[in-house]
This record gives C-alpha cells, sequence and structure tokens, in this order.
C-alpha cells in the first residue's frame, strides 16, 4: 500500500546569513501492506506530521520516492489524494456548517454524485455513532463526535487507505477507547489498511499490527508492538524498603538476578529481571535471609514507554 | 465540466455559510450606505465645483468601489476560519482543482457584492442618482469583477499571514492609503497636481474615474477603457496570486 524510500523533508528557516537548514524529516523508508494497521509513534516535532503530510500530496519531499496506494507520488498525486482517506489533527468541518452538508459536499469534492455523497454520509453517520447529528451544527457536537466526524469526512469516497493524524488527541478517556473501536472497525468491516501516528504508546499497542519508532526525523524501530517490547530485556522489579539501612542490602541482593545497573531512588530500589514473576519467590527469600525489610514490591511487563527510552535515551512523556 | 463542478460545489458550499449568518451581508453594506445618507447630502451643493451636474454620478461610483474593495480585503477573516478549522487542507487532500478551491469562495464574494451594490444603487437613485442606465450596468459589472480580484488577492493573503490580527493590520494598512488616493470621496481632479500624479499610481484611481464616466453616458471614451484595462489587469494578477497561494505547500 505504502512504498517509501528516503523520503525527507528540509525546511529553512531565517534569511540570508542566518539561513539554516532544519531537516524536519530526514530520509524514511515506510513499507506498509495491504489490510496492516501501522503505527507511527514519536514526541510531538520528531517528524510524524511532516512524513504524513508527504504521504498524503500536500507536502513535496525534498528528497526520496514513494508509491502510496499503487501511485507514484510525484507524479500522480491526484490519483493518490483519489484513492486515500486523510484525517487530520485539525479538523476538516467548519464551525459554522451543517454536519450532514459538510460530508455532501466533500464526497461530490471526490467526484461521486450528491445522492451517492448523501447515501454513503448517512451509513457512515451510522457506523460511527453519529445518529442525529445530520442537521446540527458541527460546533453542537462534543470534541469525540466532532472527531468522528473527521473520520467520516475522510471515509466518505470509500478509500482503500486511511491516514490517521492524531487521532484520540485531545480526547476524554472513554471517547478515545470508543475511538479504537472504530478504528480497528475499519479494517475489520471495510478493509482499508490503516496508517496512524500518534503519541500515546497504550494507543499504538492496542490498535497497531506493527509500530515504526521515529525520532528526529530518523524511524529508530519498525516492529510488531510485542517484539519491540521484547527488546528491552526483562521486566522491571521495583522494592520499597522500609528504611535507609535497607537500601543497600536490598540492591546487592536485586544485583545478583538483575539484567543490568540497579537504580536507587530513595527508599525505591529498582532493576530489570528476566523473567521476573519466575524469579520473584527466590528474591524474596535471598532479600529476607539477607535482612532487607520490604514496604512493597512491584513488577511490571516492559511498555513502549520503556521501548522508546532505550531506543532513543528520553521517554516519551518528558518530550512531550 | 470538473473544474466548473468543482467551483459550483465550493460556491454552494460558502453561500451556504454565508446565509446561515446574514446579518454580516448587513453589516457589510452598512458603510456605504451610511456614507451615502450622512456625507452625500454635503456633496450636493459641491458637485458644480467638482465638476459634476449630478453629485451622485459622482459618489455612488466610488462607493461601489468602497465596497469592492473593503468588502473583498476582509474575506480572509473567514478563510483563515475555515484554515484553523482543518477545511483548506481537508479540501487540499481531495482530487479537487486548486482553482476551483479560490475561485467557488471567490464567486461568492462577487454574487454577495453584487446583490450589496444593487441596493447601494437603489438606494442612490432614491436619494436623487440620475445617469446613463447603460453607462451604471457596466459600471456596476466593473466594480463586481473588481471584487473578485481584489477578493483572490484578499485570500492569499490570508493563506499567507494565516492569523486574524496580521491580516487585520495588513488589510487596514492596504486600504486606507488605497480608499484616499482612488478618489473614493472626492475626485482626485481637485487635487493639488502632487496628489494627482502619486494617485495616478493606483489602479483603483482609474477605476473609480472610469466608472463615473460611465455613470454620467460618457461610455466610449478613455476613461472606461483605463478602467476595464485596469479591471482585467487586477483580475489575472489576483487569480494568479490567489491559485498560487492554494497550490503552495505550506499555505
Amino acid at each position: 500500500m505504502i512504498q517509501a524510500t528516503g523520503l525527507a523533508r528540509s525546511f529553512f528557516t531565517g534569511r540570508r546569513a542566518g539561513r539554516a537548514e532544519v531537516k524536519a524529516v530526514s530520509g524514511v523508508d515506510i513499507s506498509v501492506a495491504e489490510g496492516e494497521i501501522v503505527g507511527f509513534l514519536g514526541p510531538n516535532g520528531a517528524g510524524k506530521t511532516t512524513t504524513l503530510r508527504m504521504l498524503t500530496t500536500l507536502l513535496t519531499p525534498t528528497a526520496g520516492h514513494a508509491t502510496v496506494a499503487g501511485y507514484d507520488l510525484a507524479t500522480e498525486p491526484v490519483k493518490v489524494r483519489q484513492a486515500i482517506g486523510y484525517v487530520s489533527q485539525s479538523g476538516s468541518t467548519s464551525s459554522q456548517a451543517i454536519a450532514g452538508s459538510e460530508i455532501v459536499d466533500h464526497g461530490m469534492l471526490y467526484g461521486i454524485s450528491k445522492q451517492q455523497a448523501t447515501t454513503r454520509g448517512r451509513e457512515l453517520f451510522d457506523q460511527l455513532d453519529l445518529d442525529g447529528m445530520w442537521n446540527r451544527p458541527t460546533k453542537t457536537l462534543s470534541g469525540g463526535q466532532r472527531r468522528r466526524l473527521d473520520i467520516a469526512m475522510g471515509l466518505v469516497h470509500d478509500p482503500k487507505l486511511v491516514f490517521l493524524d492524531e487521532p484520540t488527541t485531545g480526547l476524554d478517556p472513554q471517547a478515545r477507547a470508543n475511538l479504537w473501536t472504530h478504528i480497528s472497525d475499519l479494517r475489520t468491516k471495510r478493509g482499508s489498511t490503516v496508517f496512524l501516528t500518534t503519541h500515546y504508546l497504550d494507543e499504538a499497542d492496542a490498535l497497531c499490527d506493527r509500530i515504526m519508532v521515529i525520532d528526529h526525523g530518523v524511524i529508530v524501530a519498525s516492529d510488531t508492538p510485542n517484539q519491540l517490547k521484547r527488546q528491552v530485556s526483562g521486566d522491571l522489579v521495583s522494592l520499597t524498603v522500609t528504611s535507609e539501612e535497607d537500601v543497600a542490602r536490598a540492591a546487592a541482593t536485586l544485583a545478583t538476578v538483575a539484567e543490568g545497573d540497579v537504580a536507587t531512588d530513595g527508599l525505591l530500589v529498582s532493576a530489570r529481571v528476566r523473567d521476573g514473576g519466575v524469579a520473584m519467590p527466590d528474591l524474596l527469600r535471598a532479600l529476607d535471609a539477607a535482612g532487607a525489610s520490604l514496604e512493597s514490591i512491584e513488577v511490571r511487563r516492559p511498555t513502549l514507554d520503556d521501548v522508546f527510552l532505550t531506543m532513543t535515551g528520553r521517554s516519551l512523556r518528558e518530550s512531550e | 465540466m470538473k473544474f466548473f463542478r468543482e467551483t459550483g460545489i465550493i460556491f454552494r458550499r460558502q453561500l451556504r455559510l454565508t446565509l446561515r449568518e446574514p446579518q454580516w451581508i448587513v453589516i457589510g453594506l452598512l458603510q456605504p450606505a451610511l456614507y451615502l445618507v450622512l456625507f452625500g447630502p454635503l456633496l450636493e451643493p459641491l458637485s458644480r465645483q467638482l465638476g459634476a451636474a449630478n453629485a451622485y454620478t459622482l459618489f455612488v461610483p466610488g462607493l461601489l468601489v468602497q465596497l469592492a474593495v473593503f468588502g473583498a480585503l476582509f474575506v480572509g477573516f473567514g478563510l483563515i476560519g475555515e484554515y484553523r478549522d482543518g477545511v483548506i487542507e481537508a479540501e487540499r487532500v481531495t482530487p479537487a482543482s486548486r482553482t476551483a478551491l479560490l475561485l467557488g469562495r471567490v464567486l461568492k464574494d462577487m454574487l454577495q457584492m453584487a446583490i450589496q451594490g444593487a441596493i447601494l444603487i437603489g438606494l442612490g437613485f432614491a436619494f436623487g442618482l440620475r445617469g446613463s442606465a447603460v453607462g451604471i450596468i457596466v459600471g456596476f459589472i466593473l466594480a463586481v469583477v473588481l471584487t473578485g480580484s481584489i477578493a483572490a488577492a484578499g485570500y492569499a493573503l490570508a493563506l499567507t499571514v494565516k492569523t486574524e490580527d496580521a491580516l487585520a493590520a495588513v488589510a487596514n494598512g492596504v486600504s486606507l492609503p488605497l480608499i484616499l488616493l482612488s478618489g473614493i470621496l472626492l475626485p482626485m481632479s481637485i487635487a493639488p497636481l502632487w496628489l494627482q500624479r502619486v494617485s495616478d499610481l493606483v489602479p483603483v484611481k482609474h477605476i473609480v474615474t472610469g466608472i463615473r464616466d460611465l455613470f454620467t453616458g460618457d461610455i466610449f471614451s478613455w476613461g472606461p477603457f483605463w478602467a476595464i484595462f485596469w479591471t482585467i489587469i487586477l483580475v489575472v494578477a489576483g487569480v494568479w496570486i490567489g491559485t498560487r497561494t492554494f497550490r503552495r505547500q505550506n499555505a
């Protein structure tokens, strides 16, 4: 569905003497197969939206080559536009307009008849739980409804490939969970290929078959969520000890089973331990023998945040 | 065919949006109407000195052009709102022609100005405007076409500055000297020579002068010729700049 090689985009800032080239995206290779749901994960400013805007013909790459939905990005942009749906971060409907007429007009711009656009629009409103919103001004819709309307707008011409740019940013948890169902339905019920960007790890984890991690304009990893998590060695075991004297004892004991260094922070001692659950009974006995008394113990499976931290040396949350 | 269909879709959408808030059409008309009612009578006793038999053949063409220039320079405000709502980007990922995206909007502005202009001329008649019917119609058409040119440029400006504050500053900065130098309130013929020379550099002045000639029935003369000439130049330039901006990537 998408084949991109060396796709890059740089901007120039400043004038004359102060003129500097800023590489927003410096050469990414992307390959997405039909029927896949692929997540593009990275902090703000990593180059997600720039890449997406290149793949949707809105921005011409300064280097590289790509075919999207079977058409060449550079020579057949109009055919690419006809074949893809794009749901941008900033919305797609005027606040003053009526929801139903916006989707009909949008469909007509794709060359389908008014009648066809109305039928398709009504169907999509039905599928995306927007019943009764057809005659409503869009400004009276809730955040989640407005976002679903944007998705309906992007689907009105029945595209094979759908791009979603940060689809759940700014939504409350319930609306997010609800939208996730709709996004997975895109594939299961419509057979669409989905390419989405997000800076939420749980979102990428819950929705995507495959995740590409982008940082500073470069793809640093591309794999299934589980494989990515496996790259982080071991589960995180965190011990909270009862007093200062216990810290050293607990750290020494934990070091015997740890994969890497043991970190201490106040009364908290933590390290990565392979198969944390299995190691636990022995670890507890050893801690007891060493005379370290514990307040609490926690074993956590690696998250994509840990993956991101391992690959980039930064936490996704810090960079937000 | 495809192009006209797309232009039509955008035109109808814009018209529908405007009709949802008809108060703006009235507010846009209010300023020239106030000028006509509150300033027009002051010109009546002066009209002989200004070289016109009828004060309103002098004044109504000016107001018509003012309506065109002022109305159209500010169309960008609506566009910035749409830009912020993501509408422009959403339209640009459709296969529709970029010129159609612009032209549909411009045509709506021309229709809106035509309605306001017709009302203004009607009011003019009520106050005592008398002139050549053909000339008035041709002058009216010129003003409507001029609206198209300025609106296209106004959209290009809006997509370039992207914020209402900057647009207001630029539009006000441009419109005030434009209004003063194009002899909209008083003809530039009574100005000192240096001021006349400066105003000669302003295309809109020639359009105002030409429309005045048309209103008095002086149809086949240089005034209307230059008015038509400059209107065509401005339309071509406006649509070119506008399309270029709609096509441009970071717009």
